[in-house]
Order: C-alpha cells, then sequence, then structure tokens
C-alpha cells in the first residue's frame, strides 16, 4: 500500500465520546464503506479510532489521504422499524470523519 | 487467452459458475485484467494457493483462555488488543485490533456488512456462512433471531450489542468463561473456545 500522503484532519478529533452525530445520507456512486442502512442515522461516539486512510481513495488510486475514524453507536429500533429485541440492543459501526456531522 | 472456443475457464475447479450480473462482472474484470497483462492466470492462482494454505488459527483460543485465567492481561487486551495479542506470539501488526467483552448483561457479535472483514491472525480464514449474502444482512437487522439459529439463546435481560465491521478496525469477541471450569488450565480452557464464540455467534462450549 501506498504511504498516505496528505492529511486532511482536523488536528484534533471533532467529535468526542458521548456527542451526538448524524451519517451523511449522501448518495455516492464510487466505491466508499457507508452502508444504505446507516445513512442519515443519528447514533453517538462510542470510541475515537485514530487516523486511517480514506477507502474512496484506496479504492482508485487517487491521492491517499489520512482520515479520522470513529466508532459510531445507533440504535436498533431506530434502524428497523418494528424491530424484534430490546431497546437497549445497539450497533456499532465504524465510520469515517468526512461522513459525520453534528447532531 | 490464447483459447478460441467460446466456453470459459472457471478460475478454480471448485468455483461455482456465477449466477449473478455483479458475480459476472468480476469474472469479467478478471479476464480483462488478465489479457492486458496486469497479472496472469498462474500468479492468480497461485495467490488464491497462499490464501487458502492458511491453517486455522487457536492463536484466538490462547488469548481467550489467557483473559479468562489473569485479570491483568484482561485489562490491557481490552484496552490494547495488539499489543496483548503480540506478548503471546501471535502477528496481530497487520489490522488494529479490538476485542470486545462479554458481560452478563452484554453480547457481542461482529459482522462485516460490505465483505467479510475478520480477524484472520487470530481466527484464520472466515467461515462460508461469514461471507454469505444471508449472514450479513440478517445479523444486523434480525441478531436475536441469527442467534437463536446458532442455538444462542439469549435471556431478555441480555443487551445485543452487533458490531459492523466497515473499516480498518477488527472485531474478537471475549466470550463469558463457561460456569463449571474453576481450577482449570489454561490449556485446557482454551478447548472450549471456539471460532462462533469469538465471532459471537455462539457462546463457549460447556465442559
Amino acid at each position: 500500500m501506498t504511504a498516505p500522503e496528505a492529511r486532511e484532519n482536523h488536528p484534533l478529533p471533532r467529535f468526542r465520546v458521548g456527542d451526538r452525530v448524524q451519517i451523511d445520507a449522501r448518495d455516492e456512486a464510487q466505491h466508499h464503506r457507508v452502508p444504505a442502512y446507516a445513512k442519515g442515522q443519528i447514533g453517538t461516539i462510542a470510541k475515537v479510532c485514530g487516523e486511517h486512510e480514506e477507502p474512496e481513495r484506496i479504492a482508485f488510486g487517487t491521492q491517499h489521504a489520512l482520515r479520522r475514524l470513529y466508532r459510531v453507536r445507533l440504535h436498533q429500533t431506530d434502524l428497523w422499524p418494528g424491530y424484534d429485541g430490546l431497546s437497549a440492543d445497539t450497533l456499532d459501526i465504524d465510520i469515517f470523519d468526512h461522513w459525520l456531522r453534528p447532531a | 487467452m490464447s483459447h478460441d472456443h467460446p466456453h470459459r475457464h472457471p478460475p478454480q475447479v471448485d468455483h461455482p459458475e456465477p449466477t449473478s450480473h455483479y458475480e459476472w462482472l468480476g469474472v469479467a474484470l478478471n479476464d480483462l485484467l488478465i489479457e492486458t497483462g496486469l497479472y496472469t492466470a498462474d500468479e492468480l492462482r497461485e495467490k488464491i494457493t497462499e490464501v487458502e494454505a492458511v491453517e486455522p488459527s487457536t492463536h484466538g483460543a490462547r488469548v481467550v483462555a489467557r483473559a479468562w485465567v489473569d485479570e491483568d492481561y484482561r485489562a490491557r487486551l481490552l484496552t490494547d488488543a495488539n499489543t496483548a495479542v503480540e506478548e503471546l506470539g501471535s502477528d496481530s501488526a497487520a489490522t488494529d485490533l479490538t476485542v470486545l467483552e462479554n458481560t452478563p448483561r452484554i453480547h457481542n457479535v461482529v459482522v462485516c456488512t460490505l465483505c467479510s472483514c475478520y480477524p484472520r491472525t487470530l481466527l484464520g480464514r472466515p467461515p462460508t456462512w461469514y461471507k454469505s449474502g444471508a449472514y450479513r444482512s440478517r445479523l444486523v437487522r434480525e441478531p436475536r433471531t441469527v442467534l437463536s439459529e446458532f442455538g444462542t439463546m439469549l435471556p431478555d435481560d441480555v443487551q445485543v450489542r452487533v458490531h459492523d465491521s466497515t473499516a480498518e478496525l477488527r472485531y474478537l469477541v471475549l466470550p463469558l468463561r463457561p460456569y463449571g471450569t474453576d481450577g482449570w488450565t489454561e490449556e485446557r480452557l482454551a478447548e472450549l473456545v471456539t471460532r462462533d464464540s469469538m465471532i459471537g455467534v455462539t457462546t463457549a462450549s460447556t465442559p
């Protein structure tokens, strides 16, 4: 893998554990790592997971960039209407900074 | 390729004939990359052989058994899994690993909805069902039903935490230590730690 050539992060994480965030609902024709069911969902930051290479750029071999990664905790009852389980059941998903906004 | 007859040769003898649009797209892309000389069919075959030759790993079970008998190790494993795994002589350098601790009130289970991300250094190659569309789509939507199909019946006071492995991180579940194993050696305990219990679809075996 090519070494990252650019850093497009804020110097410090934009979000902290417990912050409410919304995952962007934008549609992208090209490769990206946000599954459809998570788009537009609101959750809380469960962990700040360091910096990793942006998958969109890896896929197309353009200039690589480090992006901050977050573990976002969503509630199953928000994700699936009629969810058949506990209201406490959750789903953790790893989302890059450029797909998140404060909620 | 130098064939002048129209039928295709499958890339592996045991590979099923593609049935869906995207499977055919993958086959066509592969053919084109071979024709343009980016790699040869033999190189592809060698790579497949290399990937498939990976032995089922017992590292994961050793890590779990150590965490069951050593509280300090368990704490290190939960805060810095890569370093803790390397302590036992296992190579985890390729992936950023997180260990998810099951408790009497929280049950963790791992899926990769987008492909088949899996902690290979600790568990070896992923089982076929882990890569199946059914597991990947159903586990996020109806985890309790899927768990019950694996024989895992969770009490109503246990919360389910699904982890969708969508990025660079890999996840390993630390299952609960089974009752009736007081005083057991690490080696004996490790035999109770199944692959499926470290994915989270089952609990550890009971003695």
